[in-house]
């Protein structure tokens, strides 16, 4: 991946990663947290969001043994030392899950839906998963 | 305009890449500049040579050889992706010991990096799929 590094030319724009499924089920969770963790290598301006099931990616106590499925759980909590800090949860999607913010592995920031458009809006590039 | 094309989603189940392909075309056509189309997820199927669609029906794939070929287009298939997936190119065949390649002429087994560059070098990233 180092030559890709290098081919950013020095831009810097705002990454939103819009992640709005539940981590199992289907795949896109995972991949998208892939995306991220090479895109911190590109020093770019970015921010996660957790919308509709999504919220759910986030949640504390995830167990998988019963699915065979890998818990890749434990990895939103190193997206720290990648320098991602900006984690975003709509209020709506996690109050109809009743969820709080103390149900999340990671500091987040809790956004009224007008609140993510607007973010949404101030973005350069939004991927959706 | 400089764009860069996302295609989400494997051929035939999803229209999605089919809607990608008429974009790309039509983008083209008008004298915009595709700096690159980025396959992810289940869209890396769209990159095997071997896939043997009804005769009747578009071959997704030959299509997008063919529109590489004519405007040399980037087409990259994400290498995470394509490794689950069995989507593999010779030297990715050879490295883990698989008895055959399967990509098709006109597309390349890259990182998501090139996903990241497309996003900072386009003036619009346009995705296709769910």
């Amino acid at each position: 991946m180092t030559d890709d590094i290098m081919e950013g030319g020095g831009k810097i724009k705002k990454f939103l990663y819009v992640n709005r499924r539940a981590p199992y089920g289907t795949i896109y969770a995972l991949e998208s947290l892939e995306v991220v963790l090479i895109a911190a290598a590109f020093e770019q301006d970015v921010s996660l969001a957790f919308i509709d099931d999504g919220v759910y990616e986030i949640v504390k106590g995830q167990d998988t043994k019963g699915t065979e499925m890998k818990n890749f759980s434990p990895t939103y909590r190193a997206l720290e030392g990648y320098d991602v800090e900006k984690l975003y949860v709509e209020k709506e999607s996690m109050e109809a899950r009743g969820l709080t913010e103390k149900d999340f592995l990671v500091p987040v920031q809790v956004l009224t839906a007008g609140e993510m458009a607007d973010l949404m809006e101030s973005q350069d590039v939004v991927l959706s998963f | 305009m400089k764009l860069a094309v996302l295609v989400n989603e494997g051929p035939y189940t999803h229209q999605a890449s089919d809607t990608a392909y008429q974009f790309t075309k039509a983008a083209l056509e008008k004298g915009h500049e595709i700096f690159r189309v980025f396959f992810y997820h289940d869209g890396v199927n769209n990159g095997t040579r071997l896939m043997v669609p009804p005769s009747d029906d578009r071959n997704i794939q030959k299509r997008w050889t063919e529109l590489a070929e004519k405007h040399k287009l980037d087409l990259v298939l994400c290498i995470a992706a394509a490794q689950r997936r069995g989507l593999l190119d010779d030297s990715e065949a050879e490295r883990h010991g698989k008895d055959a390649s399967n990509i098709a002429p006109g597309f390349r087994i890259s990182g998501l990096g090139q996903l990241i560059e497309a996003g900072i070098q386009a003036d619009r990233l346009v995705t296709f799929g769910d």
